[in-house]
C-alpha cells in the first residue's frame, strides 16, 4: 500500500485537468455545440490564474479570475457560432490558435516566478482513515469540485428539466425551438459552462499540477479532453472512468522511470496520445454505440427563422 | 437593439473581396490597442510590425522564406477543407516530412550524387504522406474523427523528432547539442538572391497555381467541392466521399511533407528538436484568410509570413515581445472567420421594440 499511495496521488492530480476540461465540453457538445476551443480557454485559464495569484497572493482571487477569463473567450467563441453562424471547426481552431499566442504574451514576465500551490484541504477524521483517507480527503477544492461536478452534471442532465431542454437542443434544435424555448440562449449558457469548467482545468493545472507558468504548459489536454468526450459516449459518470484512465496512462512515465524501465522518454511522453487514437478507433468502430449517444444536431449551426 | 442575420439571395461578389480586407483592418486596429497596453506607440509598433520589414532586400527575402512552407501547406489543406475533411495535423505531417527527407543525408551523407537531392524531396513527400494517411485509414476504415487523430500525430511527430536529434540521430562531433549532422552541401536545396531564398519557395507558388487549376478547370476539382458542400449530392454524382478523404489527407500530407524536407535542406540545413516556429497550423489561418483559393493562399501567405518577420523585427527595434505574432495570427482568423458571414449575410440592428410593433 504504501508504494501504491504517491502513484493513485499523481493519478489524481494528472485526471482532474482533464475531467474538468471534458465536464464542461461534455455540457457544450450535449447542447449541440462542438467547441474545439478547449485547449485554447485552458490554456488562457491556466496563465490568468496564475498571473492573478502570483500579483494578488490569493489562491482563490486566482481561480476566479482564471474561470472569468476562461469565459470570456468561450463568449467569444459563442458570438462567433451563435450570432454569426460561423463554422463551429474553424472557430474552435482560431480560439485555439489565439488562447495559445495570447498566454504566450501574457505569461511572458511571470516565467520562472514561483508559484504557490492550492492548499490541501484535509476533510477532518476522514482524512485520517487508513489506506484511502489521505488519498480521498485530502486533496484541494478543485479535486472535489472536479468528482461533485460530475455528480452534479449527471443529475441535471438526466433528472431535471434543465438537463431536458439541453438535450432536447443538442439532439433536434428545430423542435427545441418550436417549443418555445431560445435555443440560442441554451446554447449560450452551455457554451459559458464549457468555458468556466476550462478556467478551473488550466487554474488547476497552474496552480497545482504544476505550480508555475511555462509556455505551451496544456501541452493538448484540451484535445485530450474533447476526446474523452468522445469515448465516455457523452455520458458523465463514463467520463470520470475515461479521465482517470487517461491520467493514469500519462502518469506512467514518471513511474516507469522510477521503476527502471528503460524505454525512451519521448516514447512515454507520447503514449497518452497514442492511447487517445486508439481509444477513439475501439469507440468509433462501434458503429452504434456512436450513433445512438452522438448528439444529432452536434456541430450544425440554427438560426431561428421567424 | 438586437443583432440580425438576413441571407442574401445571392453570395456578395463586392464582400467577396472586402471581408477579407476588412479583417486584416479590424486586426491591425485591435493590436495598435494592445501596444498601446503595452505602452508602446500604436503607430510605431505597426510600422516596426508591417512595414519596416519591407523596407530592406535581406528582409524581403526572408518573408518568402518564411512563406513558402505557409503556402505550400495552405493549398494543401484547402483542399482538404474544401472538401470538409478537417486535417489539422499538417504540423506533424510537416515534422515527419523533414524527418524522413533527412534520413539520407543523415544516415547516407556520402551519397553526395546528383540523385540525392530529387530523393530526400520524394521521401520527404513519402513521410507526410504516410503520416497523413494513418488519420485517413481511421477516418474511412473506423470512422474516428479526423480532427482529433491528426491532431494527435502532431505531438507523436514531435516526440519522434525529439528522440532521434537526441538519441540516434544526434551528431557525434556535435559537442553533445541535440542537433544532427550539418547537411552536405550536396544535401541543401539550390539557392537564389543573397543566399537564403531557396528553390522550395518557388515550388511553393507553382504548386498552388496547379491546384488552382485543379480545382477551378477539372472534374477533380467539382468533386471536391460538391463532396464538400453536399455530401449527398456528391453520392448521386457517382463520387465516393471515402476516395475524398484520401485524396485530401495524402494531398495535404505530402505538400506538409514537402514543405517539411524544403525547411530542413532550405533553410536550416540540419536537423533541430525545434523545425517550424507553428507552420501548420498558421498554414490553417493562412488557407481561411484565402478563402480556400490557391491564388489568394499566395498573398495570405505573404501577410502571415509578415506576422512571423514582423514579430522579430519589432522585438528588435522597439523591445515588444515576439509573442505579438501569435497574437496577431490569432486575431486575424477570428476576424476572418467573422467577416466572411458578410458574404453570404446582410447584418441589421434591429430594435426589438419596433420588431415587435411591425407584428402588431
Amino acid at each position: 500500500m504504501t508504494w501504491l499511495e504517491p502513484i493513485l496521488l499523481t493519478i489524481v492530480t494528472a485526471s482532474t485537468p482533464l475531467l474538468l476540461a471534458a465536464l464542461g465540453e461534455l455540457i457544450c457538445e450535449r447542447a449541440g455545440v462542438l467547441n474545439l476551443g478547449v485547449e485554447g480557454m485552458m490554456i488562457i485559464g491556466a496563465v490568468c490564474g496564475f498571473a492573478v495569484a502570483h500579483t494578488t497572493g490569493s489562491m482563490s482571487l486566482g481561480v476566479i479570475a482564471a474561470v472569468v477569463c476562461s469565459m470570456i473567450m468561450s463568449l467569444l467563441f459563442g458570438f462567433l457560432t451563435l450570432h454569426l453562424l460561423c463554422n463551429q471547426v474553424a472557430t474552435g481552431l482560431a480560439l485555439t490558435i489565439l488562447g495559445l499566442g495570447l498566454s504566450g504574451l501574457i505569461g511572458e514576465s511571470f516565467i520562472g516566478e514561483p508559484g504557490h500551490k492550492l492548499p490541501q484541504l484535509e476533510l477532518p477524521f476522514l482524512s485520517e482513515l487508513p489506506y484511502v483517507g489521505r488519498l480521498l480527503f485530502a486533496q484541494d477544492a478543485l479535486v472535489y469540485i472536479s468528482i461533485l461536478g460530475v455528480i452534479l452534471v449527471s443529475f441535471v442532465l438526466f433528472r431535471t428539466r434543465l438537463g431536458l431542454i439541453i438535450r432536447a437542443t443538442g439532439d433536434n434544435h428545430r423542435s427545441a425551438h418550436a417549443l418555445g424555448y431560445s435555443v440560442r440562449k441554451v446554447r449560450y449558457g452551455a457554451v459559458l459552462f464549457g468555458g468556466a469548467c476550462s478556467g478551473l482545468a488550466g487554474a488547476y493545472l497552474s496552480l497545482a499540477y504544476t505550480p508555475q507558468w511555462t509556455e505551451g504548459m496544456t501541452a493538448g489536454r484540451g484535445w485530450i479532453a474533447l476526446a474523452l468526450v468522445v469515448f465516455a459516449s457523452w455520458r458523465p459518470l463514463r467520463l470520470l472512468l475515461g479521465a482517470y484512465l487517461f491520467g493514469a496512462v500519462s502518469v506512467l512515465q514518471f513511474h516507469a522511470q522510477a521503476y527502471g524501465i528503460a524505454l525512451p522518454s519521448q516514447l512515454m511522453s507520447s503514449l497518452p496520445y497514442i492511447v487517445t487514437i486508439f481509444v477513439l478507433v475501439i469507440i468509433s468502430g462501434n458503429k452504434q454505440l456512436t450513433k445512438i449517444n452522438t448528439p444529432a444536431c452536434l456541430g450544425k449551426p440554427f438560426r431561428p427563422d421567424r | 437593439m438586437r443583432l440580425e442575420l438576413v441571407k442574401r439571395q445571392e453570395h456578395s461578389r463586392l464582400m467577396v473581396v472586402v471581408s477579407p480586407i476588412l479583417a486584416i483592418t479590424l486586426t491591425v486596429i485591435l493590436g495598435g490597442g494592445i501596444f498601446a497596453l503595452y505602452g508602446v506607440s500604436p503607430l510605431e509598433g505597426l510600422y516596426a510590425f508591417f512595414i519596416e520589414p519591407l523596407n530592406s532586400y535581406w528582409s524581403l527575402e526572408e518573408l518568402l522564406v518564411k512563406a513558402g512552407p505557409l503556402i505550400l501547406i495552405a493549398v494543401g489543406l484547402c483542399v482538404c477543407f474544401l472538401s470538409n475533411t478537417w486535417n489539422i495535423g499538417a504540423e506533424g505531417q510537416f515534422t515527419i516530412g523533414a524527418i524522413f527527407g533527412s534520413i539520407i543525408p543523415i544516415l547516407y551523407p556520402e551519397w553526395t550524387s546528383g540523385f540525392a537531392l530529387p530523393a530526400m524531396i520524394l521521401m520527404g513527400a513519402i513521410g507526410g504522406m504516410l503520416w497523413a494517411s494513418i488519420p485517413a485509414l481511421l477516418k474511412t476504415r473506423f470512422g474516428t474523427n479526423e480532427i482529433l487523430s491528426s491532431l494527435m500525430l502532431v505531438y507523436v511527430a514531435q516526440y519522434l523528432l525529439d528522440y532521434l536529434v537526441r538519441g540516434p540521430w544526434r551528431d557525434p562531433d556535435g559537442f553533445n547539442f541535440p542537433e544532427s549532422r550539418i547537411f552536405d552541401s550536396a544535401h541543401v536545396l539550390p539557392k537564389f538572391g543573397d543566399g537564403r531564398l531557396h528553390l522550395g519557395v518557388l515550388i511553393a507558388i507553382v504548386v498552388a497555381i496547379l491546384i488552382w487549376f485543379l480545382l477551378s478547370k477539372t472534374l477533380k476539382g467539382f468533386e471536391i467541392k460538391v463532396l464538400g458542400q453536399s455530401p449527398r449530392a456528391g453520392r448521386f454524382a457517382g463520387f465516393s466521399s471515402n476516395r475524398m478523404v484520401w485524396f485530401g489527407f495524402l494531398l495535404s500530407g505530402a505538400f506538409a511533407g514537402l514543405a517539411g524536407v524544403f525547411e530542413v535542406s532550405g533553410s536550416i540545413e540540419q536537423l533541430t528538436p525545434v523545425i517550424s516556429p507553428g507552420y501548420g497550423f498558421t498554414a490553417i489561418i493562412v488557407a481561411f484568410l484565402g478563402r480556400l483559393n490557391p491564388i489568394a493562399i499566395i498573398f495570405a501567405g505573404l501577410l502571415l509570413g509578415l506576422s512571423y518577420i514582423g514579430g522579430e523585427a519589432a522585438q528588435v527595434s522597439l523591445g515588444i515581445s515576439n509573442k505579438m505574432t501569435n497574437v496577431f495570427q490569432g486575431m486575424l482568423l477570428f476576424f476572418v472567420l467573422a467577416c466572411d458571414i458578410l458574404i453570404h449575410y446582410r447584418v441589421r440592428l434591429v430594435n426589438p421594440r419596433e420588431a415587435g410593433n411591425d407584428v402588431a
